[in-house]
């Protein structure tokens, strides 16, 4: 008994917050809700507006392009810094702390380093201009285009030293004896890495997978401090669509239903790997 | 002709000394066992002769060819691990082909050599399935087959059995034997477990501190150990030794003791006058009328008695210390009978106390 | 040990390769190997040196010079201004207003988030009742829900409750996205400690919170440390939640800084910009820097789900 008053605050913030929170909103965005919530059901309007919106349409398209250009790039350098640091080398803990150490900083302060670095009269582009290249052109962060690119740069800096440590804590979880039968059998290194240890760290390639992925749709922050969705709505993405239409534009219904749409790709993530996961646990 | 040759070896990590100029030679078809406490440099032996240590000094010689600095794969050998090592996501076939297929050879060579080594193995219905659907046994097949595939004179086995249970331990100890009995190939065997060392070499090498202390058959090993660390290393029940000095005769003696060495083939001339320890193993003792027939005989009493199913280890006290002998089950000791033993000093060893080798 | 060599191994060709393997310091694979390393070693520092160097800049040097180049006449001025002189709107008192509300905020939600998760926690390893699991997995499910679905219905709640915009609303509402993770922490740990454990505990007469208190916690304190991490830097590191439940008086840290970095009103003066960038990364980094091992292991615990 006493167990179960104890466990209070997880059973209210498992059923009210979570629970309710979510089927709140979910239920919120078939509403005409402005300002305030109000229950007034207009059915899929909210939602046939979200799709209509070139401002929505274009936040898709970046989280699309972040998201996948980060999933691959953060598992290829994470995995790449992580073999490099498996070598025996010396000096593994000071380079370990260098690679990782961009993940103690919050996503505001590395978005504004990254937005100096990349100010075009001052930064990168304005020194390799300033060597004498005067045709260098390295502007991510005001050039439409590219700019999400810009973005990806920053989150790679913080955050690949994170794929780096959970794919050595992998290398070094792989029997030794394995590296030496795969010497004996002259396997090169190469090749013992592509046929034998990557399909190994399997479960710790899922796991990274499933964090960066869960990162990836709350990229906010990064976007708020770098560029504030511009130039224009050029480097908008969902979660910051969502706050911009609850708080600043008064139409809570709009954010209901993309945050709706954002828990919607995430569960289509979500339930196939759980199920991978967790029904296999079952069934032994 | 030699198969294997160290000379001169040594290994040392940072400051630590693991391996100190040792010297082993190993004949073509010989089982050779390194056996030894842990730390005591036999694994780490046996990956300098992979291959799989860079040497500090010292070289390297299989089938007469320097291989000191050769490549593991260029050297000739095939290598069997304790924690089997196989690839988790290949199959078993996949397990025994794939160093054959990174090396280029032709496909029906490489399936001629798996369907001879699955069948050597029996492990033919095994091909198609994944290591993690075999058994410990099974996979330690596997293993051995990857080695066989290599086609090599040399096998090198790092403690193959110490992950299996007693019981496929001992089956699969026959089936290395048999396998080494059919192919006839050099195999170094690394093991902390006597019996295996016992059971399976044509020599055993005994290690300690990164140093061979004895490198003789099973036999010899056995009855004539040439120092205290080799004799209580080896048998089961351990060896009894009594602390006293040796006297002019040759007698030992001890606290109201004294054994007529006459018997004893001493390996050194003089020892009289040094503190020693005589060692006599369990099961050379003998008990009742037989003790009476032995050159030296004693009354005592039992103190403890341990049965342990085949026969039975009786504790008692011989020159004031700890003695054991080990009688058939089937006869009746008791705590605080009176008995009498008996032994042969020529099967016993004497060691000097100081020093530890054999006198 | 002459026995161990044969007489006919006298005639042994002993003249080839002897000892260790010929290795060059600057072989081909450690140039390549070291060089990697150090450039991207590099790589990753230089926003941190261009922070630090900006920072300690004037004006007038930042728009002559390049932005790597170190500092010619060192100024701190910078650093001052950025603590007690930079203007959000209305406010004019640096980000020392920010640094003080993160701090008010950060202590209670780290010490209250902790309490709760490790009862949690302790709570389903050894006293399982019943649909505690249930709980436990719509808990789980929670920290991969995205926050937004989240944001308005706890909106709501603060109202209701006087608390939204007040610093113990944002403490209760990173005690309440704390949870999952931490309480995935401490039950796995608790989960670890041999069960005896507790059944002495029980056999003794200890109850729910003796057990807790004198047997769990005490064993657990490493446990805790990581906790502590994860919580102080995520905590100190947030955004999203501060900017949705503060209002301007009682932003965070993070909130602060980027109004002032990002306000479009006035003459940009990047060396006040990168010196209150630092300062918001200074507590996390500090963290970090001493708590090496620790923090890795966080991570891993964080990482390993389920």
């Amino acid at each position: 008994m006493t167990a179960k008053i104890a466990s209070l605050p997880m059973i209210l913030t498992a059923s009210v917050v979570f629970a309710g929170g979510t089927v709140w909103t979910f239920v919120y965005s078939f509403t005409d809700s402005g300002l305030l919530p109000r229950l007034r059901f207009v059915g899929l309007d909210q939602y046939e507006r979200l799709w209509s919106t070139r401002r929505w349409l274009v936040s898709i398209e970046n989280l699309f392009i972040y998201g996948v250009c980060m999933l691959v790039f953060s598992l290829v350098i994470g995995f790449v810094l992580a073999a490099l640091l498996d070598q025996k080398i010396r000096f593994e803990n000071t380079f370990r702390t260098i690679f990782l150490y961009p993940f103690a900083l919050s996503f505001i302060v590395t978005g504004l380093v990254w937005q100096w670095l990349l100010n075009p009269d001052f930064g990168i582009q304005g020194v390799v201009q300033g060597l004498g290249w005067t045709s260098f052109d390295f502007d991510p962060l005001y050039d439409p285009d590219i700019v999400i690119y810009g973005i990806l740069i920053a989150a790679l800096w913080q955050s690949t030293g994170l794929v780096m440590c959970l794919m050595l804590a992998g290398l070094r979880g792989i029997d030794e004896d394995i590296w030496k039968a795969a010497r004996v059998d002259g396997i090169p290194m190469w090749r013992t890495y592509v046929f034998i240890v990557i399909p190994m760290l399997r479960p710790v390639l899922v796991t990274a997978l499933v964090i960066i992925a869960s990162g990836i749709v709350k990229v906010y922050d990064l976007v708020v401090a770098q560029t504030s969705g511009g130039p224009g709505i050029a480097s908008e993405v969902p979660a910051k669509y969502v706050y911009d239409m609850m708080f600043s534009s008064q139409n809570l219904g709009q954010g209901f239903a993309a945050s709706t749409m954002m828990l919607l790709s995430v569960l289509i993530v979500l339930i196939p790997w759980a199920y991978l996961e967790f029904g296999k646990k079952k069934h032994g | 002709m030699e198969s294997v040759i160290v000379k001169d070896l040594s290994l040392n990590f940072g400051a630590v000394k693991v391996l100190n100029s040792l010297n082993l030679a190993i004949e073509q078809g010989e089982f050779l066992v390194l056996l030894g406490p842990s730390g005591c440099g036999k694994s780490t032996l046996l990956n300098c002769v992979a291959g799989l240590l860079d040497v500090s000094a010292g070289q390297i010689f299989i089938n007469g060819k320097n291989v000191t600095w050769e490549e593991p794969k260029d050297r000739g050998i095939g290598m069997v691990f304790q924690s089997y090592a196989l690839y988790p996501q290949m199959s078993v076939a996949g397990n025994l082909s794939f160093g054959l297929r990174v090396s280029g050879m032709p496909r029906d060579e490489i399936d001629k050599r798996v369907s001879r080594a699955a069948e050597v193995l029996q492990i033919e219905s095994l091909l198609n399935r994944r290591p993690a659907a075999l058994s410990g046994g099974q996979r330690q097949r596997v293993a051995i087959g990857r080695a066989l595939v290599r086609d090599v004179d040399v096998f090198l086995f790092d403690e193959p059995l110490s992950n299996l249970d007693a019981k496929l331990r001992s089956e699969l100890r026959v089936e290395i034997k048999r396998l080494h009995q059919r192919l006839k190939n050099t195999m170094i065997y690394v093991t902390h477990d006597q019996i295996e060392a016992m059971t399976l070499a044509d020599r055993i090498a005994v290690m300690k501190g990164g140093v061979i202390q004895q490198l003789d058959t099973p036999q010899a090993i056995y009855s004539q150990p040439v120092n205290r660390f080799v004799a209580g290393f080896i048998g089961s029940p351990g060896m009894n030794f009594l602390d006293g000095v040796l006297a002019k005769g040759p007698v030992f003696e001890a606290d109201g003791l004294t054994v007529d060495l006459e018997r004893y083939q001493f390996e050194s001339t003089d020892g009289t006058g040094r503190t020693v320890q005589l060692g006599i193993r369990p099961e050379h003792v003998l008990i009742g009328e037989a003790a009476a027939a032995m050159p030296h005989t004693a009354e005592t009493a039992v103190e403890l008695v341990e049965p342990m199913g085949s026969d039975t280890l009786v504790w008692t006290r011989l020159g004031g210390q700890a003695f054991a002998l080990r009688v058939d089950a089937e006869r009746a000791v008791r705590d605080g009978d009176t008995i009498r033993i008996g032994f042969d000093p020529a099967r016993a060893s004497i060691f000097d106390a100081v020093s530890g080798e054999r006198l | 040990m002459d026995n161990t060599v044969s007489a006919d191994l006298r005639d042994l060709d002993t003249s080839g390769p002897s000892g260790p393997r010929p290795r060059r310091t600057f072989s081909r694979r450690n140039i390549f190997l070291y060089g990697t390393l150090l450039v991207i070693a590099l790589y990753y520092l230089l926003p941190l040196y261009v922070m630090v160097v900006t920072s300690l800049k004037g004006m007038p040097e930042i728009r002559l010079g390049n932005i790597f180049a170190p500092p010619v006449d060192v100024t701190f001025a910078p650093w001052v201004k950025a603590w007690s002189q930079a203007c959000t709107g209305l406010n004019c008192d640096g980000l020392s207003r920010g640094f003080w509300n993160s701090v008010r905020i950060t202590v209670p939600s780290v010490v209250l988030s902790i309490a709760i998760a490790s009862v949690n926690g302790y709570a389903l390893a050894n006293w399982r009742f019943k649909g505690a699991e249930t709980f436990f997995t719509i808990l789980i499910f929670g920290a991969f829900i995205p926050y937004q679905v989240m944001l308005y219905p706890i909106v709501i709640l603060l109202r209701e409750m006087g608390l939204y915009g007040s610093l113990w609303g944002l403490v209760i509402v990173h005690c309440i996205f704390g949870m999952p993770i931490l309480t995935l922490l401490f039950r796995n740990y608790f989960t670890s400690l041999p069960e005896e454990l507790f059944k002495a505990g029980r056999v003794d007469g200890a109850g729910f919170w003796g057990i807790y208190l004198r047997i769990m916690v005490p064993m657990s304190l490493p446990i805790f440390v990581v906790a502590l991490i994860i919580q102080v830097t995520g905590i100190w590191n947030d955004f999203l939640f501060g900017v949705v439940y503060t209002r301007p008086d009682t932003y965070p840290m993070t909130v602060q800084l980027n109004n002032i970095v990002n306000s479009v009103q006035g003459v940009k003066e990047y060396n006040v910009n990168m010196a209150a960038t630092l300062l918001t990364g200074l507590v996390p980094l500090a963290i970090y820097f001493a708590s090496g091992r620790f923090f890795v292991r966080g991570i891993a615990a964080g990482a390993v789900k389920g």
